[in-house]
């Protein structure tokens, strides 16, 4: 990958809860325009970074830069350029999804058609259900198009794919893909190795607070395979599922 | 990049939360239909009024000014066509409230009035007692006895509808700024809907404003929808038409902001949807009962009687009574005001203190 300009800067991210600490100098960059994956178990500081790039938490210590603005200074400016769509949030309850992007467009300021909205992620024909009614990648694609309203720089997609099956997760996929290429930079998390192989420009390894490993699934694949890593009864030489395990080394946790 | 607008986040929040409360069953329930209910029972029992049964003595002259000037005032049920027995233990068990013997008096043209209370119903009894005086006093000594009779009555013509409507009203905007208020913080805290609200511009001064003005506005709207249906079907008196309204709504306004203080109050304190109407309970059946929503404060125990004095919802009543039936103006009621202000003050600062946004 070429060199690029980096959109999202954190440096020495420290998060610590009482005795406990999340987040131990978490530092990397999300370049412009790429479709960027935190991994790692539950439980890790992923959630708690993100929320904290959002603005949504207050940090330890730490530099965080989001397009040129400080979260410390410029939280309100930062808050104009992102999309963010959270883990498991609900939304306004007794509304259509119509009325529902209208209050958003109302929160942010912006101008928009909320039927545009919808056919974005090709919803237009839910335009009058409610929220609650919808199946779990509906769920997930209108949340996505809540991210939008506001046409951000950056959107942080927080396990977007998480509960869908593989037929959502594609077609998620494929939204999250056309995103980027519409020109908007895309932080994910999740579980999922082959969807973050499959998506993610690049990915970043969390573990216990801390970046374990960070490159092109290729790289981190590549590298793995040089190191003298077999799979057992090989198809392939190896998938980024085996870099996680391998470099986590640790059992599923919930 | 174009300006930011608190303004418009707050009205687009206004507007949700307007559109949501219209869609809840259990807003449109608290707010319209219980009260309305009461207003309707209220309404069609009294008639507009007490009612007195008083039975005609067996052997009494029926056909006299006093009888048809007790049947003409409305409030008082003639009882006639029984025996003297039944109608001795009508009197005992209070199933009548008084019996009443007339006779002409020998060689006059004036009658004799012989009445019989029961003690089984000392209040009743005691209305009638005032009206046979204020009406028949004079009424066996002069002739003519019209212009009397008019004056009495109309003067004392309080009706139920006057008491209980304000009441009820009081009670609607204790309901719909409680439980409304305590239930939505509460969920939208829950079903992290506040978060991603944190994730856009938006102040959150705009989200309580925002929820506040649709709560408001709601609650003006059953306001008017109770006021005016009490004073077209139930003749509910507005002394000074729509000027009355208005002081009404204001009023309505103030008290809506105090209770919902105490809805912002238990959302804080609620750990689940399900601690909500255990904890509003506490916070309104004490003003319900007590605030003389059903009844006069002055009828209750005179040990009840300060805690009734110390209930918010008693100085709304009381206002709102004064403002529709005696004509007030907002500034005669300054000192009911001035108890709700204070009450506004102390609600809020615990509020603040105990409110969570996540």
């Amino acid at each position: 990958m070429e060199t690029k300009k980096a959109i999202i800067t954190v440096t020495d991210l420290i998060k610590k809860y009482d005795d406990f600490v999340a987040v131990q100098g978490l530092s990397f960059e999300v370049y412009e325009n790429e479709i960027f994956g935190l991994l790692g178990p539950n439980g890790a500081g992923k959630t708690t970074t993100l929320e904290i790039i959002e603005t949504l938490r207050p940090k330890t210590s730490g530099k965080i830069v989001v397009d040129g603005f400080s979260v410390d200074k410029n939280p309100q400016e930062i808050k104009q350029i992102i999309g963010v769509q959270l883990q498991a949030a609900g939304y306004y309850p007794n509304l259509n999804l119509t009325e529902l992007i209208e209050l958003f467009a109302g929160l942010y300021g912006a101008n928009i058609k909320p039927m545009e909205m919808l056919e974005k992620v090709n919803l237009q024909d839910k335009a009058k259900a409610k929220y609650k009614a919808l199946s779990g990648g509906q769920k997930q694609r209108f949340s996505i198009a809540t991210t939008l309203i506001n046409q951000p720089k950056i959107i942080f997609l927080d396990e977007p794919t998480t509960g869908l099956d593989p037929q959502a997760r594609r077609n998620l996929w494929d939204l999250i893909t056309e995103i980027r290429d519409a020109g908007t930079t895309v932080v994910i998390t999740t579980h999922y190795m082959d969807e973050a192989e499959q998506l993610c420009d690049r990915v970043a390894f969390v573990e216990r607070g801390q970046i374990i490993a960070l490159d092109t699934p290729d790289n981190l694949i590549d590298q793995l395979v040089n190191s003298g890593f077999e799979r057992k009864k090989e198809v392939k030489k190896a998938n980024l599922e085996d870099v996680f395990i391998n470099l986590t080394g640790k059992e599923w946790r919930e | 990049m174009k300006k930011y607008s608190n303004t418009t986040a707050t009205l687009a929040l206004a507007k949700a939360s307007f559109r949501s409360i219209m869609r809840s069953p259990s807003a449109v329930v608290f707010t319209l239909a219980f009260p309305l209910i009461f207003i309707l029972v209220f309404g069609f029992l009294g008639g507009g009024g007490t009612r007195i049964d008083v039975g005609v003595n067996p052997g009494s002259d029926v056909d006299n000014p006093v009888i048809s000037v007790l049947a003409k005032t409305g409030m008082i049920r003639l009882v006639k066509d029984k025996s003297k027995e039944d109608f001795d233990k009508l009197l005992e068990k209070g199933n009548i409230d008084a019996m009443i013997d007339v006779h002409k008096k020998v060689n006059s043209a004036a009658y004799s009035v012989n009445v019989v209370y029961t003690s089984a119903s000392r209040d009743k009894g005691g209305i009638l007692k005032s009206v046979l005086n204020n009406v028949f006093y004079d009424k066996t000594l002069k002739p003519t006895v019209a212009e009397i009779k008019e004056s009495t009555i109309t003067g004392r013509q309080y009706k139920t509808i006057d008491f209980i409507l304000p009441g009820q009203l009081g009670f609607s905007l204790l309901s719909t700024g409680v439980f409304g208020t305590a239930f939505v913080f509460l969920s939208l805290r829950q079903t992290l809907v506040i978060k991603r609200f944190f994730a856009t511009p938006v102040k959150r001064s705009s989200i309580v404003i925002g929820e506040g003005i649709a709560r408001i506005g709601f609650a003006l709207i059953g306001a008017v929808f109770i006021i005016l249906l009490g004073h077209f079907f139930f003749g509910f008196t507005l002394v000074h038409g729509a000027v009355t309204v208005v002081n009404m709504l204001i009023l309505a306004t103030m008290g809506i902001i105090v209770f919902m203080g105490f809805g912002f109050i238990i959302s804080g304190i609620a750990k689940s949807e399900s601690m909500v109407p255990p904890i509003s309970n506490i916070v309104t059946l004490p003003q319900f009962l007590l605030s003389g929503t059903f009844f006069s404060i002055e009828a209750f125990p005179t040990w009840l009687q300060p805690i009734s004095r110390a209930l918010p919802l008693t100085y709304l009543n009381d206002a709102m009574r004064k403002v529709a039936f005696e004509g007030a103006g907002l500034w005669d009621v300054k000192f009911q005001i001035m108890i709700l202000f204070i009450w506004g003050i102390v609600i809020y600062a615990i509020a603040v203190k105990v409110f969570k946004w996540e």
